[in-house]
């Protein structure tokens, strides 16, 4: 049985009072001794800040295991639920407190999964955030391989503060637009 | 001061309306604020891995049952047609998914949102918010009691209007299955002039945005009912391996 799928529609400009919560976008507290910061600016055709785009970070924990555990909208401080939340402020600048995911594989490429909601623009979109430090994965990725260069670029993350911090800017459009994925979904 | 009017618009969604599938269109002039804001790319097919076909998981620490009912939020009864909106989540091979986070948020009766830049000089209603969550049910079922929301003007072009709408923000059981959109009421005389609904140029995809009157969902002598279920598209690990076995046998 295939049933027809409910179609997206934007996320708009009010869900700023609705979608994000408290820590939402705090996976781990700043204070965690591996914790880094995971920021960058959304930005349109234009160049401009995006201040009403909404993201959310999928991912493994540093062990490259899925985490299965509550607690993503009631954070205790613990519990690492490798699930979050940011919006983008006036600037359309975002930022999240996590941990380096593990790869998946021994060898494997290690990458954030991002999902991006904004005003404007009509269903979400998918992307990976690859980390930096890992040519020989990175060289071997199946999907980072069928990208050209310029392509592949707009999936990695730069180190900043000696590690402490990922940059990754997302470009809906334009010169260096983030290339956005699809799993086989109708679209 | 916006000078675009509503024929114009109405014009260029017409020509924009080519046949399309199931998905609204990214790019689609008539709703302006898509023009800087759609990738211009194709996008790249991506085979998942597994944090691709997987979804948090979502429990009783995280949502109160009551957060279920937007009418009870404040000291007093909300203004508006009270109403429960109740359905199923389901995946496109018809399983439920159960216990996994829906959210929803809404204009008040008189189509005003409690946002800061909500302008719209309608009044604010002290005892509506108009935000809600719950968690499916075993069955996948998700049930949320509200009132019925104004359609409210919005300037993408001079007097355009929103048919009333709530938005909806559903996880399935997958990365790739994550949904955001929005439901309507049906026979909405606003539907025609819309570029946000009409930018699913697919007439029945549209259509399965819009709820049914249900008189099994009311409430005897308390509340009006809507049903709308929601298929999410996409991969999850059941489906995935199921489609893996397929081209093996290929
Ligand atoms: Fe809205």
């Amino acid at each position: 049985m295939s049933l027809p799928p409910t179609p997206g529609q934007t996320v708009g400009p009010f869900f700023g009072y609705a979608l994000p919560f408290e820590r939402d976008s705090e996976l781990v507290p700043a204070s965690h001794p591996r914790a880094v910061r995971l920021h960058g600016h959304v930005l349109d055709g234009a160049g401009d800040p995006v201040p009403d785009a909404l993201l959310e970070l999928w991912q493994l924990d540093e062990d490259g295991m899925v985490v299965q555990a509550h607690g993503s909208l009631h954070r205790d401080g613990y519990t690492f639920t490798g699930w979050g939340r940011a919006s983008t402020d006036r600037a359309g600048h975002y930022q999240l407190v996590t941990l380096r995911p593990g790869a998946e594989e021994p060898g494997g490429a290690a990458f954030f999964s991002l999902v991006v909601f904004a005003r404007g623009l009509l269903d979400r979109l998918h992307t990976r955030i690859y980390l930096p430090g890992q040519d020989d994965a990175l060289a071997a990725d199946p999907l980072l391989g069928t990208l050209d260069d310029r392509d592949r670029a707009t999936l990695l993350a730069h180190d900043e503060d000696g590690g402490a911090s990922l940059r990754f800017d997302v470009r809906l459009q334009g010169s260096g637009e983030t290339a956005f994925l699809r799993y086989g979904r109708s679209s | 001061m916006n000078l675009i009017t509503q024929d114009e618009i109405s014009a260029e969604i017409a020509a924009a309306s080519t046949p399309g599938g199931p998905q609204p269109r990214l790019d689609f002039g008539p709703y302006r604020s898509s023009l800087l804001r759609h990738p211009t790319k194709d996008l790249r097919h991506a085979d998942p891995e597994t944090i691709e076909l997987v979804s948090p998981v979502f429990g009783p620490q995280d949502v109160d049952p009551l957060e279920a009912d937007l009418t009870i939020q404040h000291g007093g009864e909300p203004i508006g047609e009270r109403m429960v909106v109740t359905g199923r989540v389901l995946d496109g091979d018809g399983r439920p998914v159960p216990h996994q986070l829906v959210e929803v948020w809404q204009a008040n009766a008189a189509g005003r949102y409690i946002h800061q830049r909500d302008q719209h000089p309608a009044p604010i209603d002290p005892h509506f918010t108009g935000v809600g969550r719950c968690l499916t049910d075993a069955d996948g079922t998700y049930a949320f009691t509200t009132i019925k929301p104004g359609p409210y003007p919005w300037k993408n072009h001079r007097n355009a209007w929103r048919p009333a709408h709530i938005h909806f923000s559903v996880f399935g059981r997958a990365f790739t299955q994550r949904l955001v959109t929005q439901m309507y009421f049906p026979g909405d005389p606003l539907f025609a002039l819309d570029p946000i609904y009409q930018a699913i140029t697919d007439e029945a995809a549209r259509d399965r945005l819009v709820a049914t009157y249900d008189h099994e969902v009311t409430r005897p002598e308390w509340s009006t009912g809507y049903r709308w279920d929601i298929v999410l598209d996409g991969a999850d690990a059941v489906r995935f391996e199921a489609h893996l076995d397929e081209e093996d046998d290929a």
